[in-house]
């Protein structure tokens, strides 16, 4: 996997656990959202949790969960299924501040969106990165600079230009 | 600017009748050219895979069709500037094959774009605040209204501004471009729908609370294709001021539990038949009051400057009779017949409402050669204000012509085989591009309609005959409206030859309703004979000056079913 973070392919410093490893007591660690409750319990104050979840999970299983998790990655299966930006927007409504990653078949082509929809980080397979390496992506964060809707981070609001022009 | 059209600069888009870009339109849709072209270079080298490249192509309009590239150009609210339609006859000489098609949903087709040019159109439509943006794909589509707006004198208010607000809030949405399927808003502000507000994923009509306040109500899940269904009422009234959150709750309801597993079953259409009214209700209702309601807090005062650009153009002060328009009549019979076929009752005194028909007897409807988009472009400015409208009955409208004009118009309009006095009427059937085109057709629509026009010939039998919607689609997928047809046609395959399901019945106005099936399919080559069957049976039966329509309803369907199985027996094998 590739990760991506403003514009630039960067390490990753958290590990995904998979189900059958054993919890550490310490470090950045991403576990399933079966495991969510357990790694809660388990994890010491020095560690850091993350969770990976499914993108038709409902907001309101990770809302008091959500002061305890530093970051949450939402599984984009293919890049066509736009359900993970709708939770993203939720999440971040719910109050989570902590990074929020896409992870799956995302293009390059939509990176603004996942930015608009409140995504720090982009996570992708080793075969798309390849085909949309770095350029691709840093070209992409900057397609856009306007944008009509309210409320959603990426580019500039023409609403609040056309206010601020009009004062 | 183009070498076809050296007066350019001389000719701004209308002011006071149609929303004009500011520099922020104008940087946004340059911006999404160069986003576009930039996509297709990836593609060229591989970088986007044929299946990533495709959702970025539909959304700028570009379908891969039977024989080639198919180009959608948006016509919001249908409403075009004579410099803009200059400028459509600009590009289809340019770039294609010196003609466009009107389609049902008041855009623009070409069919028969490269790739590699794709681009460069899309600036050229730039150059006249005009884009192909969603025109396609799973997302928001480009919002349509009555082709009235503005005119009508059944109007609360004019629904452009509305529909306006929604297309910039709808364009390139972070949220809501990849949907489980396309999603199609109509809006009216009349008391009569002429925009089918009920076939549509949302249809918003304006109203008026009792206190006087304007409003929407807000209707869900209607929309054709191989499972029609009639929106539902979601919300009775909704304030404006509540419009983009209200509908936001929707789309984010609509996108986290519409279908995913089942592209026929995506529709927000399904969801709202499955999970039933009242949960959908609730559900978005409930998403409505979690929202943060701040980023919206400007909505009215934007939804102002929108409308400003709307108000009425400055009429001159006439008489509601023109002495010189009943001496016309008098005196030329055809445009005594023009006039009372396709000219509609304007708002202002003195002014009328024409419809320039698409469908000449044995033509392609809604097809419109590049030269014939030059004559209407210059006759829009010298009779009606620099303004066209597109209609989702595939036809132009002409929405301010002087009543004095209308004969000089009509005499123009007649030299340019632009004439027929047939708007609402048999021969205006709405029809598909079909298997001539379309890569998902499974029968030809084209053929048919034009036998059916040629069949009903005569005018003066059409005028006999009365309002009568034929709607022909050549595939399940119903891009002919044919579920709202009074008289519907499906083209289907059967055992490798086409066949044609007849429906009767259909009504795309607020007193929606679907066609029923008359009988087993009948071949192409039957069915001007069937519908001629049909006709004549309602003419037998009709009382007083009712429509088609009303007569089916009164006697009933099964009276017709009686009829087909009658004129079955005698060898029209229906």
């Amino acid at each position: 996997m590739a990760l991506i973070s403003e514009g630039a392919f960067v390490e990753d410093s958290w590990r995904r656990l998979a189900d059958e490893e054993a919890l550490p007591k310490s470090g950045k660690i991403i576990v399933s959202l079966s495991r969510l409750h357990a790694a809660l319990q388990w994890l010491g104050a020095g560690s850091a949790l993350g969770v990976f979840v499914p993108n038709t999970t409902d907001p309101a299983a990770l809302v008091g969960a959500l002061p305890r998790l530093s970051l949450i990655a939402i599984a984009f299966p293919a890049f066509a299924d736009g359900r993970g930006f709708s939770l993203a927007r939720l999440l971040r409504r719910a109050g989570f501040t902590g990074e929020l990653r896409a992870s799956g078949r995302i293009v390059a082509d939509q990176y603004l969106h996942a930015v608009g929809c409140g995504f720090d980080r982009i996570e992708i397979p080793d075969d798309l990165a390849e085909r949309q390496g770095e350029a691709q992506w840093r070209a992409a964060l900057h397609a856009r600079s306007l944008s009509y809707q309210r409320g959603y981070g990426a580019g500039g609001s023409i609403l609040e230009q056309r206010r601020r022009g009009a004062k | 600017m183009t070498a076809h059209d050296p007066v350019l600069p001389s000719r701004p888009n209308a002011g006071g009748t149609t929303y004009v870009y500011d520099q922020f339109d104008a940087a946004f849709v340059r911006e999404r050219v160069a986003e576009f072209r930039e996509q297709v270079e990836r593609r060229l080298a591989g970088a986007l895979t044929e299946d990533e490249f495709r959702p970025f192509r539909l959304m700028n309009g570009l379908y891969l069709q039977l024989h080639a590239y198919m180009l959608r150009i948006a016509i919001p609210y249908g409403t075009l500037t004579a410099r803009q339609l200059r400028q459509l006859a600009y590009i289809a000489d340019q770039w294609d094959q010196g003609y466009g098609h009107f389609t049902t949903r008041q855009n623009l087709q070409y069919n028969w774009p490269k790739l590699v040019d794709v681009p460069d159109i899309l600036d050229a439509l730039a150059d006249v605040d005009m884009h192909a943006i969603q025109t396609s794909g799973n997302c928001i589509r480009n919002i349509t209204a009555d082709h009235f707006a503005g005119v009508a004198a059944d109007e609360i208010e004019d629904p452009r501004p509305t529909a306006e607000f929604l297309r910039q809030w709808s364009s390139a949405h972070s949220e809501f471009s990849f949907l489980p399927r396309k999603f199609k808003f109509a809006v009216t502000g009349a008391e009569h729908d002429r925009a089918a507000i009920m076939v549509h994923d949302i249809g918003l009509r304006i109203v008026k609370s009792p206190a006087g306040e304007i409003g929407y109500q807000v209707a869900v899940g209607g929309g054709l294709g191989r499972s029609p269904f009639i929106c539902k009422v979601v919300r009775e009234f909704l304030p404006r001021a509540d419009l983009l959150a209200y509908l936001e709750a929707i789309m984010r309801t609509y996108n986290r539990f519409g279908r995913r597993d089942n592209k026929f079953k995506a529709r927000i259409k399904i969801l709202v038949h499955e999970r039933g009214l009242d949960e959908i209700r609730e559900a978005v209702e409930a998403e409505f009051a979690a929202m943060d309601r701040a980023p919206f807090a400007y909505d009215t005062q934007e939804f102002v400057r929108i409308a400003a650009f709307f108000a009425p153009p400055s009429y001159a002060k006439l008489p509601a009779r023109s002495a010189s328009l009943e001496t016309a009549k008098l005196e030329n019979r055809d445009f005594a017949d023009f006039v009372s076929v396709n000219v509609a009752e304007h708002k202002i005194d003195g002014y009328a409402i024409v419809t320039v028909s698409l469908k000449p007897i044995g033509g392609i409807p809604g097809d419109a050669a590049s030269h014939q988009m030059r004559v209407l472009a210059d006759l829009a400015e010298k009779f009606g204000l620099g303004e066209l409208r597109v209609s989702h009955a595939q036809n132009i409208i002409l929405p301010h012509v002087k009543k004095d004009d209308l004969f000089a118009l009509w005499r123009a309009l007649d030299t340019a085989g632009l004439a027929t006095a047939n708007a609402g009427l048999v021969s205006d059937i709405i029809s598909c591009p079909g298997l001539d085109y379309c890569s998902l057709a499974t029968a030809r629509s084209i053929p048919i309609a034009q036998a059916i026009s040629r069949r009903f010939a005569d005018l003066e039998r059409q005028r006999r005959i009365g309002e009568l919607g034929v709607k022909i689609s050549g595939c399940v997928n119903a891009c002919g409206h044919h579920h709202v047809g009074a008289i519907g046609i499906l083209g289907l395959e059967k055992k490798g030859a086409e066949s044609y399901q007849i429906t009767l019945g259909g009504d795309p106005t607020f007193e929606a309703s679907i066609g029923e099936l008359l009988g087993p399919g009948v071949s192409a080559e039957q069915v001007p004979e069937v519908i001629e069957h049909i006709v004549e049976f309602y003419l037998a039966e009709r009382q007083g000056d009712e429509r088609f329509i009303d007569t089916w309803r009164r006697i009933g369907h099964q009276r017709f079913k009686e009829l087909a199985w009658r004129e079955g027996e005698d060898g029209s094998d229906i």
